[in-house]
């Protein structure tokens, strides 16, 4: 894959900085001390881009933060209205509203399982597909279009599989749960965290693929001399030679999770039964868009994104990302 | 592969060669029953799509020519107008491409080549705004866009919040850093001005990266959901993926066969970023996806 990839691994990246900025510090007798440095046409060409970073993401940013200490509410174009602020009345909303809880424990259910299976099932994957030599191809393709597929598309798929009378319910027989899968207030989470390891796998089989590509294979070797069977070397060489990626793989579905919303709607029809795969960001829409409360749905936001935060930093910390 | 270099007295090499083997045949077929279980959907869907009436039965997963009908796809057609959802996710994606390449290029061409006050900060910024979450900026996106802007049931509107990609941004940055300095060095003592070094040196020079940006920001709009499903309510300018939806969560119950409709228009949303992933799936290389998150 390294062979095809147009993009060279990270390091070489890296390495090419260094040198150009030493060349470009002798010419600096003929450079002038420009305010703006040398080529002030830099700032012009990323003029676009700042500018979008300034009104996209940091001013709602800061709005979606004071939003949530306002009584704000949807008002017509132009009108002038008082929201008076009113400090952490939205977030004592928040807090008091059992909806809320189920649906961040709706998604802490979604994380416990989609993410020890997210990092098992594409490593597994991942170095299976590193060994092989015959049709490589045709297995990158398979796993990774889910990921290519609209959420949309593929939910329609699923509705028919899993429906009481669907196949998956035919092939299992009196096994089948009842209710089923994506009505049953036990199962409906559980399905929709493993229909997004399914459709997710693919992106992070390739991320492993690439982190495999660059273990150095004398570990292998010297793994192999001392005496390791495979399944040894892929514990002491594998798993710490691509820790960095493991990291990566945990904030990335960590992060995923936390955005449910496609699957939830569509799947168990707007988060249902009673609320139990509803997640917060279902809930965001529902309270902010719906029912006209954006200051709740932005309090919501805030304390899912500190939740999503804190989350990270500890798989960080105990995952050990320091080296990357 | 590295087993063969090492033969020592724990294995004879006869053992070796069976266990290599064994290890070989075992990877086969967990990757098959894995290719298995990710592609089955996919030929269930295009099946389903066909089918007269909807047979979920196993025999139902094997075609049957006295089942098959291509009248899903008329029933979805005209529930909610294919081509109109296609061409409004056609303008979609256009643009968000369009801003991607245009706009993260110069930003990019700027970030790797040319030196100037506030390059770094300015970087920092692109890594920084990718752990920037979309709920948190769900709402005050919704109350400035739909709101104050009035650009709800709009394009414009659809777009704006994805017109400038930071992961393209670095993604150009990358390719442009491996460029040797000389050649933009060259061109500039020639009188090119930096526009026409960035058009006639830079851009034929990166064109993989090119082609890389177009194929991960495509899927991008053209499979997202959640925001033109906020700021369109006007049918005749939903993307595809949400009128779909919208029929699979109010309409599909009063249709004659609604599954088979829903994965007719699954299809029909599917194939585009399908088509295109096959077609170009070397391009598709996780350095690239994973750039911008790595910070």
């Amino acid at each position: 894959m390294t062979a095809t990839s147009p993009v060279a691994p990270p390091g070489a990246t890296a390495s090419g900085t260094a040198p150009r900025r030493g060349t470009s510090s002798p010419g600096g007798a003929r450079r002038k001390r420009k305010l703006l440095g040398a080529n002030p046409l830099g700032l012009l060409f990323s003029a676009p881009y700042l500018a979008f970073v300034l009104l996209v993401f940091a001013y709602p940013l800061v709005f979606a933060v004071w939003m949530s200490f306002q009584d704000y509410f949807f008002a017509a174009p132009g009108a002038v209205v008082d929201r008076p602020f009113v400090g952490l009345d939205n977030y004592a909303r928040v807090l008091q509203d059992p909806a809320v809880w189920q649906a961040f424990g709706n998604v802490g259910v979604f994380l416990i399982i989609n993410v020890p299976l997210t990092v098992v099932l594409s490593l597994l994957l991942a170095s299976a597909l590193n060994r092989i030599v015959h049709a490589r191809v045709f297995f990158r393709v398979a796993y990774y279009v889910p990921y290519v597929t609209a959420s949309v598309a593929i939910v329609g798929v699923w509705l028919f599989l899993f429906s009481g009378g669907g196949l998956v319910n035919n092939l299992l027989g009196p096994l089948a749960p009842t209710p089923s899968w994506l009505i049953n207030s036990q199962l409906a989470m559980p399905s929709i965290a493993l229909f997004v390891t399914w459709k997710q796998l693919g992106f992070y089989i390739l991320l492993y693929l690439a982190a495999l590509q660059n273990v150095p294979k004398e570990l292998y070797e010297s793994a192999s001399t001392d005496g390791a069977g495979a399944v040894r070397s892929f514990f002491s060489v594998t798993i710490p030679s691509v820790r960095p990626a493991t990291v990566l793989v945990l904030l990335l579905s960590t992060i995923t999770g936390a955005n449910l919303f496609t699957e939830p709607y569509l799947l168990t029809g707007g988060g249902g039964p009673n609320g139990a795969s509803a997640s917060p960001v279902l809930l965001m829409y529902q309270r902010g868009i719906q029912q006209g409360n954006p200051d709740v749905a932005a309090a919501i936001g805030v304390i899912l994104v500190v939740l999503v935060l804190i989350i990270a930093f500890l798989q960080r910390k105990f995952a050990g990302g320091d080296e990357s | 592969m590295s087993a063969d270099v090492s033969t020592r007295k724990r294995q004879t090499p006869g053992q070796r060669q069976t266990s290599g083997r064994g290890a070989a045949v075992l990877r086969g077929v967990v990757l098959s029953i894995g290719a298995l279980v990710f592609l089955f959907p996919f030929y269930y869907m295009v099946i389903g799509s066909l089918q007269r009436t909807p047979d979920a039965t196993v025999a139902g997963a094997f075609p049957n020519i006295a089942n098959l009908t291509l009248d899903n796809y008329a029933a979805i057609n005209s529930r909610i107008g294919l081509l109109t959802g296609l061409v409004n996710s056609g303008i979609f994606t256009g643009g968000v491409i369009l801003g991607t390449v245009v706009f993260g290029m110069l930003a990019g061409y700027a970030l790797s080549v040319l030196q100037w006050r506030g390059r770094g900060v300015t970087f920092a910024l692109a890594l920084l705004v990718q752990v920037v979450p979309f709920q948190l900026l769900m709402i005050p996106l919704y109350v400035l866009i739909a709101r104050d802007y009035r650009l709800a049931d709009t394009h414009i509107g659809m777009i704006l919040p994805f017109l400038i990609n930071s992961t393209a941004v670095i993604i150009f940055r990358q390719y442009f850093l491996q460029v040797p300095k000389e050649l933009f060095d060259a061109a500039r003592i020639d009188g090119a001005s930096e526009l026409r070094v960035l058009w006639n040196v830079a851009i034929p020079l990166v064109r993989p990266a090119l082609l890389t940006v177009v194929l991960v920001t495509f899927i991008g709009p053209w499979n997202e959901f959640l925001w033109p499903f906020l700021i369109t309510k006007d049918t005749s300018l939903q993307p595809l993926a949400v009128s779909l939806a919208n029929y699979i969560s109010s309409v599909a119950a009063s249709a004659a066969n609604p599954f088979g409709a829903v994965l007719a228009g699954a299809v029909v949303l599917a194939a585009p970023a399908v088509a295109l992933f096959i077609v170009f799936q070397r391009y598709f290389t996780s350095t690239d996806i994973g750039s911008g998150v790595k910070g």
